[in-house]
């Protein structure tokens, strides 16, 4: 393809920026909870974060970039490979700046709604509404919808179990020495079921089911075993009881929030890194094949850039946002904390294998309100939730509008 | 970089502590009425003038800190009580510091000689009152730990059983202010008429403080309801 390298390198970059941004960004937004409520410190949170960002995006993060990819736009419908080149590229460069303006004006944008609206306003202004998988949209739309009130729901379950088993409870400090590793097992079984089922086909791994259920469980267990050293350390601390008699309870909660904060990275890393590297990827096969089909499989090294694009941007800059939030967030307890992360990172986890492109901040905002539902936060300001549905509307088109206009721009420069 | 985080702008600050130092305030208020008994019973009016201006002025430091809870609970924030309840649990605990106010008003204009008949049963019923506020402060100071368990279960109970106790303290003042009134009542003849009627007002106005903290623990138990 003439010029294939100078797509490819643009891809290279724009997908490059569209990661860091949520490096930046995004990854403080589904940690915050943790570092907000004193449970883990921002510098814990940044190591957690490189790691288990990365290994989300590398591991499981395969599904949602497919949809990106390949599932919005009909490949068969392009007349040629330079037209899905300049498609992902307008795509992913109008949700580029889109995303700059709204962080200028901190506005609550998402970066998954932006890059999918800017898909769709490629294919409909590029090819015509009938190369947009209209059906797939409609899902992808849905679980916006539905993703935030299952966060929600299973937010606001936590909160009672973790009220019934542990706080209101004859001895909550035993009580939660005593339950916080069965919480911290499901939570490891559910990531390694939902990751490893059928998932790690890119790593040449092919599990059975029984496989699959073994190694989950095991999982499950190893990580509920290092949940309970960890918790066996805790000390009653009288001094602060004496004030707020949960105070030593709340101080169990603390490990468990490394756990939930580890799933969380995993989670959002799985998710997010699709909005950066889906595009890239299409480009780069496009290139490589000179076809419009996009049967070939993921390159490796696209996951790995992924990946480390998000660590670069957590590193240069989401340390920041990070700080942020966790001086803004102090009337977050670990337990709730607790509970909200918990509900956030199952939901996105399960999208992912989905291969749902969902929005973490609104996962992990619905997933607040749950525990606020259940009478466990202070003051949640709803003009947020507004400034969020506002946003979700005027974003699908303006990313739309943005892509349409850019695709004509390098159709017309490269053409 | 976002300016305005939606994580970040999505917590409101809590009520919560701000009640406690409030009903901090407005206990201590109160206690001042220990000091001002005493000192009306020796009759040293520069010291009940100088406690008068100290619990002034902490009651307009609880009106100052009520100001700033209300500007905390605006219609969107979404609280794990109703919002009503707390601004009337709020209005509840600043009606205590009115009233020892106005104790301390009427005390420091006046100077009222006490009786020697009176002596004793002014202090116990001041002291009564008192400590009616101060289990009301004890009430108050378990909110955070009601928060915890999300209004319900053993906290609840706790604080259910300390509203009862502080609806028995309040009956005790009751009793107290009664018998003050009967001794009053005994000595109307020997009493100039004027300052028989500003004794039954006094003991009116200080069985007001107990009511007032009564009406706290009853706001608790609604916030308990909901």
């Amino acid at each position: 393809m003439e010029f294939g390298m100078v797509f490819v390198t643009l891809a290279i970059v724009f997908g490059l920026y569209m990661t860091w941004g949520v490096g930046a960004n995004d990854v403080a937004n589904a940690m915050g909870t943790s570092v907000g409520s004193g449970a883990i410190t921002i510098r814990n949170a940044i190591i957690i974060a490189g790691i288990f960002e990365f290994s989300g995006a590398f591991l499981a993060g395969g599904h949602v970039t497919g949809t990106i990819r390949k599932g919005i736009i009909d490949a068969s419908m392009m007349p040629s490979p330079e037209i899905l080149v300049f498609g992902m590229l307008a795509a992913l460069l109008a949700a580029g700046i889109w995303l700059m303006v709204a962080s200028y004006y901190g506005w609550p944008v998402s970066t998954t709604h932006t890059i999918v609206g800017s898909l769709i306003g490629f294919g409909l202004v590029g090819l015509g509404a009938e190369a947009v998988e209209w059906r797939k949209v409609a899902s992808i739309v849905a679980s916006w919808v539905v993703s935030p009130i299952l966060g929600a729901t299973l937010a606001f379950l936590l909160a009672q179990s973790v009220r019934k088993l542990i706080l209101d409870t004859e001895e909550p400090f035993r009580n939660a020495k005593r339950y916080g590793p069965v919480y911290v097992f499901f939570m490891g079984v559910l990531i390694a079921l939902v990751t490893l089922f059928k998932g790690l086909t890119h790593l040449d791994l092919e599990l059975t089911q029984w496989q699959t259920v073994g190694i989950a469980l095991a999982v499950g267990l190893v990580v509920a075993a290092a949940g309970k050293v960890l918790l066996d350390r805790v000390r009653v601390d009288a001094e602060a009881d004496r004030d707020f008699h949960f105070a030593s309870v709340e101080k169990v909660f603390a490990p468990l929030c490394v756990f939930t904060a580890c799933s969380m990275a995993f989670a959002h890393g799985s998710n997010d890194v699709a909005n950066g590297i889906g595009p890239l990827a299409a480009v780069v096969t496009a290139v490589k094949t000179n076809q419009v089909t996009q049967e070939s499989s993921l390159p490796l090294w696209i996951l790995a850039l992924g990946g480390g694009g998000i660590v670069l941007g957590l590193v240069t800059m989401g340390y920041r946002v990070m700080r942020t939030i966790g001086t803004k967030i102090t009337e977050l307890t670990p337990s709730r904390g607790f509970c909200a992360e918990l509900a956030a990172a199952a939901t996105v986890v399960i999208a992912s294998r989905l291969g749902l492109p969902v929005s973490t901040t609104h996962i992990i905002v619905g997933a607040v309100l749950g525990v606020g539902l259940a009478r466990g936060v202070a003051a949640i300001d709803l003009r947020v939730v507004l400034g969020i549905v506002t946003s979700w509307l005027v974003t699908l088109p303006i990313g739309a509008a943005l892509a349409a206009f850019f695709f004509f721009f390098f159709k017309g420069l490269f053409l | 970089m976002r300016s305005t985080n939606p994580i970040a702008a999505l917590f409101g600050k809590s009520p919560i502590r701000p009640m406690q130092k409030h009903m901090a305030v407005v206990a201590e208020c109160a206690a001042r009425l220990g000091p001002l008994v005493a000192a009306l019973q020796v009759g040293d009016w520069s010291r009940i003038a100088e406690i008068k201006d100290e619990i002034f002025a902490l009651e307009s430091e609880a009106d100052d800190l009520k100001n700033e809870i209300r500007s905390l609970l605006p219609r969107f924030m979404m609280l794990p009580v109703d919002r009503r309840d707390l601004l009337d649990l709020l209005s509840s605990q600043d009606d205590i510091a009115d009233a020892a106010q106005d104790v301390a008003g009427l005390l420091s204009v006046r100077r009222m000689a006490v009786p020697a008949e009176l002596a004793d049963k002014v202090e116990v019923f001041a002291a009564r009152n008192i400590a009616a506020v101060s289990q009301c402060r004890d009430v108050i100071n378990e909110l955070d730990e009601l928060l915890a368990t999300s209004f319900r279960g053993r906290s609840a109970d706790k604080v259910l059983a300390m509203v009862d106790e502080l609806a028995g303290i309040e009956s005790e003042a009751d009793a107290l202010g009664m018998e003050l009134a009967a001794a009053l009542f005994e000595l109307e003849d020997d009493l100039e008429p004027l300052d028989v009627f500003f004794w039954y007002k006094l003991v009116h106005m200080m069985g007001r403080i107990a009511d007032q903290a009564e009406n706290v623990g009853d706001r608790i138990r609604l916030l308990i309801a909901r």
